[in-house]
């Protein structure tokens, strides 16, 4: 039940894993479901939890990217991923943890402020995605996004590294977002 | 041709001039009419309850009713515009000297098809403690029930159709001394007789509401009455958690395989690339789900809503509210399509935790939709 440490176990060879994290298993299933039908080079593994600290396991491999997934129409998966980020060995916020918001297409139905979830992205530092998981193409195109990211992170592109990656995503941010 | 007595007659006919204001009392000789004439309100109603009935069921409803004879039904052309079948049905009623009465019968029948237009309330009654287990007479209680009702209203019409599990199904249409009764809006009661137990469908006349309780009380040779709180469309579903049978399933078989095929078919359609982390978990909110709902389909009901009546309680010290006396009241209201099903799949899809609340969880073991929640 330790904190999750990016560098602490070796890479597979040609194996990119990510970790989503959600309350809603229903969304995460279908997410993974569109990454894994994405096009890609790389092997890739998809853990899905519903909150950390993961339970106790040895044959985990690296994780090379988590993902916060945030129902806007639920305070209760906010309120759990607030707390599963204390689990998070602070390594990681180096460009291998992203949030990605779903429901804000329903805004009647949203009981998180989209503001919300923009602070909490900026307090860790991490890129915020939103994305109606519910649509299947939506979903489809934020599947491919997210492998893309995945491979960076686990170093399978030559020449861009996940801090790389980290400083190019920032630069497109809305800038007031610093007087946050 | 049919005999009945004046009286019924003047009771069961429908004045022509004014319908529903008239003072007057039908004249005798309104019942006695020629052989093809037929009242022009009995014949109007007749024709609206025919419309209401949508096309694919015409012939159903109508072999349920058993008026016409298969022979009349043969020269009808069921493939003319609706509105024309319809007429060609109600000549077909006037051959046949319909009356009030068989409309009331066409009309419970529609309606039981259609049940779930109307929502019903439950009432349950009891004896009082020294009273004898008296035999059940059918015909009894339904001459009982006419002549409470119509001795304290003289203008009501009643029916009664028979149904399954020694249960009745009562038409009332209500009138009052002076105004015949309103054949559009008529009330319905659904009896099981070997239970204490009532449906009534929820009549806009709401004052009526007390004399058909009492009529339904002394005719079924019980002491008291009392409205549950428990409300749905769902006559079936009332049925079932009324009588605690939403326990028994007849697919038991099938629902536990399935089940099993269930949570097993997620691992076998699941790629061997995804892994879930959080599988004793899930497990045990499956587990702990089934354990409170059970593995059977759930009654159905729309909503359920809670009333809150209780004082403020806070831990900061003072505030504005925690000085208030009186409770706060508050309303809080779940609605749903399938209000359990729903609750039953919250803990599993990740919307809540599991357990849920037994506020939630209890509403089929009471049999109560409606809570007042107050300070003990």
């Amino acid at each position: 039940m330790s904190a999750l440490r990016p560098l602490d176990k070796l890479p597979g060879l040609n194996t990119a894993t990510i970790l989503l994290v959600g309350t809603e298993d229903a969304l995460l299933q279908q997410l993974a479901d569109s990454m894994l039908k994405a096009d890609c080079t790389s092997e890739l593994k998809v853990h899905l939890a519903r909150s950390l600290p993961l339970p106790c396991s040895v044959n985990r491999p690296r994780i090379d990217l988590i993902v916060f997934v945030v129902n806007l129409h639920s305070k209760l998966s906010l309120q759990s991923v607030e707390e599963s980020l204390c689990h998070l060995d602070a390594a990681f916020f180096l460009g291998k943890v992203a949030f990605l918001a779903t429901g804000a297409g329903r805004d009647s139905h949203c009981s998180i402020h989209r503001n919300t979830v923009v602070k909490l992205a900026h307090t860790y530092r991490s890129p915020l995605l939103f994305c109606d998981l519910e649509i299947e193409d939506f979903r489809a195109a934020m599947a491919q996004r997210l492998v893309r990211l995945l491979q960076i992170c686990a170093g399978h592109v030559p020449g861009v590294s996940a801090l790389n990656l980290l400083s190019l995503m920032r630069g497109s941010e809305n800038p007031s977002l610093e007087d946050l | 041709m049919k005999v009945k007595s004046q009286r019924e007659v003047a009771q069961s006919c429908l004045t022509p001039a004014a319908p529903w204001t008239a003072a007057h009392q039908a004249p005798p000789s309104m019942g006695f009419s020629s052989a093809k004439e037929m009242d022009e309100t009995l014949a109007e109603f007749f024709r609206r309850t025919i419309l209401k009935i949508p096309m694919t069921e015409m012939m159903t409803i109508l072999k349920t009713w058993n008026f016409l004879s298969e022979n009349q039904l043969q020269t009808v052309n069921f493939r003319q515009r609706k509105e024309s079948i319809v007429q060609d049905l109600v000549l077909l009623c006037e051959e046949n000297h319909a009356s009030l009465n068989d409309a009331a019968h066409l009309d419970i029948i529609y309606t039981q098809f259609h049940r779930h237009q109307k929502i019903w309330d439950v009432f349950q009654m009891s004896k009082a403690p020294g009273d004898d287990i008296d035999l059940f007479d059918m015909e009894q209680f339904k001459s009982s029930f006419k002549k409470i009702l119509q001795r304290a209203l003289k203008n009501v019409t009643v029916s009664f159709r028979d149904a399954e599990e020694n249960s009745v199904w009562i038409r009332i249409a209500w009138g009052t001394q002076y105004k015949k009764p309103n054949q559009y809006k008529p009330a319905y009661v659904v009896y099981y007789s070997q239970t204490p137990y009532a449906f009534t469908s929820s009549s806009r006349l709401k004052s009526n509401l007390p004399l058909l309780g009492q009529a339904l009380t002394v005719a079924s040779k019980h002491h008291q009455i009392v409205k549950m709180d428990l409300r749905s469309r769902y006559l079936d579903s009332l049925k079932a958690i009324v009588f605690k049978q939403y326990n028994q399933s007849f697919e038991t078989h099938n629902c536990t395989t399935s089940l099993q095929e269930g949570s097993l078919g997620l691992d076998i359609n699941m790629d061997s690339r995804i892994i879930h982390e959080n599988k004793v978990e899930k497990e045990r909110v499956q587990r702990v789900t089934q354990e409170i709902f059970g593995d059977y389909p759930q009654p159905r009901l729309e909503f359920a809503q809670y009333k809150l009546e209780t004082k403020f309680k806070s831990d900061l010290n003072g505030g504005i509210l925690a000085e208030r006396e009186e409770p706060l009241r508050c309303l809080v209201k779940f609605s749903s399509p399938h209000l359990l099903e729903a609750l039953k799949s919250l803990a599993p899809a990740g919307i809540a935790d599991a357990p849920l609340s037994p506020l939630l969880t209890c509403i089929p073991n009471k049999g109560k939709n409606y809570f007042k929640i107050r300070d003990k």
